[in-house]
């Protein structure tokens, strides 16, 4: 586009976005990571999607457990709420926050040791709930805070930087949420922000637990050469599924696409999720489909992004729960403690 | 007529012992005894005349033996009482030991082919032939077996003269709404009597009498009252793992909250019960719901409380309210599962790595089951941390008497909550500031509307302005700034409950559900010429009185229901310099301690 408008002389105002703010408003403090992580990469793209969406940010709870790709919640979104809690236990705590407001949007934010080992359990709970949520693990093999050691999901043959060999099998996040019945899940690569941050809008669409399982090298122990999970591997073996697009509830763009090109998804909120297809014809509604091709591509030590597992109907925790429509934890005290006369009738029963 | 008393406080009359004895019921578990067991108590509880319940049951689902223990006292003392007066020996795999333990001149009551009258001669046998009644009472085999637990109802009720009216309603309230039910256990209960009538000659001296000590009074057990001050508290978000003897707490709950906190037209609740994967699981959930705003809790007992322990740390430390109830059974590990004690102490007052202490409420009977968990959510809230409440399996799963509760007085505490406006007027907001002087700070909630309520929550390092920080100072200012939180708390926790006598040279600490042992003890040392005074602790951290208490007197026993000796040994650490005086009685069997007991250690001590 080309800007026709003469602009008038010193700064010019920064571009807002539907709600007012500008992408400055959506950054945290600075980061303290290594340069280079992958982290902070994917840290630009969800500050890249909130603003895009236009998400007020005081209704954002952020989350995390314990690692360097949980501290990241500090590095965005500073006027949003923040919880950084215990090792492998984030999921309860954000279930806790889900049911004590459900008007609160939970991004969370959690590693491949805070997920696949210490916080296996927990995960696999969130997601049988249905939590409303985005799950994103920051995905680099090692567990980057305790300097380098293999997580659970290093592929076997990976190396670490000692020549030390993984000998035991990987634990495939996305494949395990698909089998706990999951309704969104897609894997991507911080190398990758265009498919990255089309998939963070989703998932910021979804209504139960979105699962984003990403591939987020760390420079400093696992960026070399035979390991499977650096900037350099990434980006030599993957292969999206399709071409992802997102158009917001609040935008009314209708592109004209090839018949039989591009599958429609239609996200709970109004918003649409646009797949254009490659050679391989991937569609993400089919679940059995889904859990074939994550077993088959890692067999073939293939790296396959995109969205892998998509279900708009399932009903998530806070519908199970049937909550009030106020949030739980300012509900006047009206609501929550019962009058005098039903204490009355409970001793009288008891007499 | 010779007297059987084996208490001399036992009063006769005219060789009558009336109102002043214990039942033993022994039966297998899974046997359906429960409910026959209830009958017979509810029935004296009717004549108006105090009792108290005690089931004493296996870590099993069926098929081990379980006692039931049934205290009559004409005074309203409802400790566990040493010594049986009455044994019902339903129970062939125990029968033999059963009767053995009885003291001579015992009444015991059991099926005529057990032959119990071979192995003791110097107890009152009445020999009853269960079998034949049961087939008499119906042809249904499974059904005989159950019909034959109210057979001993009636037998006993004959024998002791307990009003079949208040037989006949207690039957009529244990099976409400199951006619054919409520049919078979009356004709049940009446046969057992009838034929206690016709056959049996009563040749001892325990009798009912109609007394006016119960009226107005509830029956309820500890887990139930807990749970009725959750939800007069406004719990709003509750999590819990199953695990005796705490489960009942959220189960009783979870029914209460069904029925009077789910929007009758829209069907919508205001409340969330969530059955978590595990403890972990459950504390995190309540953690993060205290965090967003609601009024938590959770529920367990020993092995759940050891798996607390992180995020215990992180609700002290990151300063997030939420309630957790901890209804104690013997450890360590998973110890007697079904048994009581008082040991998790030291564990929940400290629990967590690093510098920790907590607000610990322990409630000593089962109306303070109610009102501490009302208590407890303030204080939580208020003071922004995890506060526990410990209970036992004796004062949560037995059936007590009670004067009925009282509805919340005070409206509800929701501490230090900033909103938009006030944020707005203040123009500045710093979590972890103390800005009254009092050690707590201004929190706000996810949600809130206003530029300057965000703040990031962390368990690790944290400045005034919840920012990282790996810095000494920090790290002091934010420890010194907790002590002084939990300082305030010492005015805000309730005060221990105090019985001076006159003229008492020796003191009783106690707390929780040695209340009613400790009580009945002190009138038993009075009547043995030793006048003792007594405080019962309602709270961690100690209150001023405490310390007053044990230098007012020249020597304090403390007692309580674990080994280790754990509230002695917070006391002396509390006050050093009058450590000297503190003596120690312990009992820790895995029963309810009971008076004769504390009564025989001290005077053994004092004399
Ligand atoms: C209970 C507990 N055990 C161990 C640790 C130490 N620890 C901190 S971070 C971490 C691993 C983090 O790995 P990952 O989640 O993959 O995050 P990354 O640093 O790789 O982003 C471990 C083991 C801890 N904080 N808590
Ligand atoms: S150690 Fe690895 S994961 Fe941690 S900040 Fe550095 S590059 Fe990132
Ligand atoms: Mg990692």
């Amino acid at each position: 586009m080309v800007d026709a408008v003469v602009k008038p002389q010193g700064t010019p105002a920064p571009k807002t976005n539907r709600i007012g703010l500008t992408l400055a408003d959506y950054k945290g403090a600075p980061s303290t990571l290594c340069d280079g992580c992958g982290h902070d990469a994917i840290t630009s793209q969800i500050i890249k999607a909130c603003y895009d969406l236009g998400v007020s940010p005081h209704m954002v709870a952020k989350m995390s457990g314990i690692g360097c790709s949980s501290k990241t919640p500090a590095y965005f979104l500073s006027q949003a709420h923040g919880f950084n809690s215990v090792h492998g236990r984030m999921p309860s705590v954000a279930t806790g926050v889900a049911m004590a407001n459900k008007n609160l949007q939970i991004l969370a934010v959690s590693g491949d040791g805070d997920t696949a080992s210490i916080g296996l359990g927990q995960f696999c709970h969130i997601v049988r709930r249905n939590v409303p949520m985005v799950y994103l693990v920051e995905n680099n093999g090692v567990y980057g805070l305790t300097k380098g050691q293999f997580s659970a999901t290093a592929e076997k043959g990976a190396k670490l930087k000692s020549g030390v060999q993984n000998e035991l099998q990987s634990i495939d996040l996305c494949g395990l949420a698909i089998e706990l019945g999951c309704g969104f899940v897609g894997r991507s690569f911080a190398g990758d922000p265009k498919q990255l941050v089309a998939l963070l809008k989703a998932a910021m669409s979804h209504k139960g637990t979105a699962v984003l399982d990403v591939i987020s090298p760390c420079v400093t122990f696992n960026n070399h050469e035979g390991s499977t999970k650096s900037y350099k591997y990434a980006k030599e073996h993957e292969i999206p599924l399709h071409e992802l697009g997102y158009v917001p509830f609040f935008e009314q763009i209708t592109v004209d696409y090839e018949p039989g090109s591009v599958q429609e998804v239609a996200m709970h909120d109004g918003s649409k999720l646009t797949l254009k297809k490659t050679e391989r014809n991937y569609d993400p509604t089919n679940r059995e489909k889904a859990a074939a091709t994550i077993v088959e591509a890692n067999q073939n030590k293939q790296f396959l992004t995109g969205l892998l597992y998509i279900d708009e109907s399932k009903n998530s925790f806070t519908d199970v729960m049937h909550l009030e429509d106020h949030p739980l934890a300012t509900l006047p005290a009206e609501q929550t403690r019962p009058g005098k006369e039903v204490l009355q009738e409970i001793m009288k029963s008891l007499m | 007529m010779k007297t059987l008393a084996a208490d001399s406080a036992q009063k006769t009359n005219q060789g009558k012992i009336i109102n002043d004895f214990s039942i033993q019921v022994a039966t297998v578990n899974g046997s359906g005894s429960q409910s026959s067991n209830t009958v017979l108590m509810r029935s004296i509880f009717q004549m108006g005349i105090p009792v108290s319940g005690k089931n004493l049951f296996p870590s099993n689902i069926a098929g081990l033996p379980t006692w039931f223990t049934i205290r009559v006292n004409k005074d309203g003392w409802v400790a566990r009482k040493k010594e049986i007066d009455i044994l019902v020996a339903m129970n062939p795999q125990t029968a033999i030991d059963d009767v053995k333990a009885l003291r001579p001149g015992a009444i015991c009551v059991s099926p005529v082919e057990l032959n119990l009258n071979k192995i003791r001669d110097d107890v009152q046998h009445y020999l009853v032939p269960f079998t034949e009644l049961a087939a008499q009472a119906s042809d249904n085999i499974k059904l005989r077996k159950l019909l034959t637990n109210m057979i001993y109802v009636g037998v006993v009720a004959e024998l002791l003269d307990i009003d079949q009216a208040e037989i006949d309603v207690a039957i009529g309230r244990q099976f409400e709404g199951k006619g054919k039910a409520i049919d078979l256990n009356l004709a049940a209960a009446a046969k057992g009597r009838e034929w206690t009538k016709a056959n049996l000659k009563k040749e001892d001296a325990y009798y009912v009498e109609r007394m006016n000590k119960t009226a107005g009074k509830i029956i309820i057990d500890g887990n139930a009252a807990a749970a009725l001050g959750c939800l007069f508290a406004g719990a709003t978000v509750v999590t819990w793992y199953p695990i005796t003897p705490s489960s009942s707490l959220c189960e009783t709950l979870s029914d209460y909250m069904e029925e009077y906190r789910v929007d009758k037209k829209t069907g919508k609740a205001s409340y969330a019960i969530i059955q978590a994967e595990d403890e972990i699981a459950a504390l995190g959930m309540a953690l993060g719901a205290g965090w967003a705003g609601a009024r938590s809790m959770t529920s367990t007992s020993g092995p759940g409380i050891s798996l607390m322990g992180e995020f215990t740390g992180l609700g002290y430390f990151a300063e997030i309210p939420t309630v957790i109830f901890d209804v104690q059974r013997v450890g360590p590990s998973t110890g007697m599962p079904t048994r009581t004690a008082q040991a998790d102490l030291i564990s929940a007052y400290q629990l967590s790595h690093g510098d920790t202490k907590h607000i610990v409420l322990l409630p000593g009977s089962v109306e303070e089951c109610y009102s501490l968990a009302l208590e407890a959510f303030d204080l939580a809230e208020r003071f922004q941390t995890p506060v526990f409440v410990l209970s036992d399996l004796d004062l949560g799963m037995n059936n007590w008497m009670s004067d009925p509760f009282k509805y919340p007085e005070k409206p509800m505490d929701r501490g230090k909550v900033l909103d938009k406006d006030q944020l707005e007027k203040l123009g500045k907001f710093e979590r972890y500031r103390d800005v009254d002087g009092d050690g707590i700070p201004y929190r706000t909630l996810p949600g809130t509307d206003h530029p300057l309520a965000a703040y990031f929550t962390r368990g690790s390092g944290h400045n005034e302005k919840a920012a990282y920080t790996e810095k000494s100072e920090d790290y002091i200012n934010l420890m010194e700034r907790l002590d002084k939180k939990y300082q305030t708390a010492r005015k805000y926790v309730p005060k221990p409950v105090l019985h001076l006598s006159k003229d008492a040279k020796v003191g009783i600490v106690a707390f929780g559900s040695s209340d009613p042992a400790i009580l009945e003890s002190v009138d038993q040392l009075k009547s043995a010429s030793m006048p003792v005074s007594y405080l019962r602790v309602k709270a961690l951290p100690f209150t001023e009185e405490l310390r007053k208490f044990v230098e007012q007197h020249d020597r304090v026993y403390v007692v309580e229901q674990n080994r280790d000796r754990q509230m002695r040994d917070l006391i002396t650490l509390e006050m050093p310099d009058l450590a000297t005086k503190l003596k120690s009685i312990r009992h820790y069997n895995g029963l309810p301690v009971d008076a004769r007991s504390v009564t025989d250690a001290i005077l053994e001590q004092e004399r």
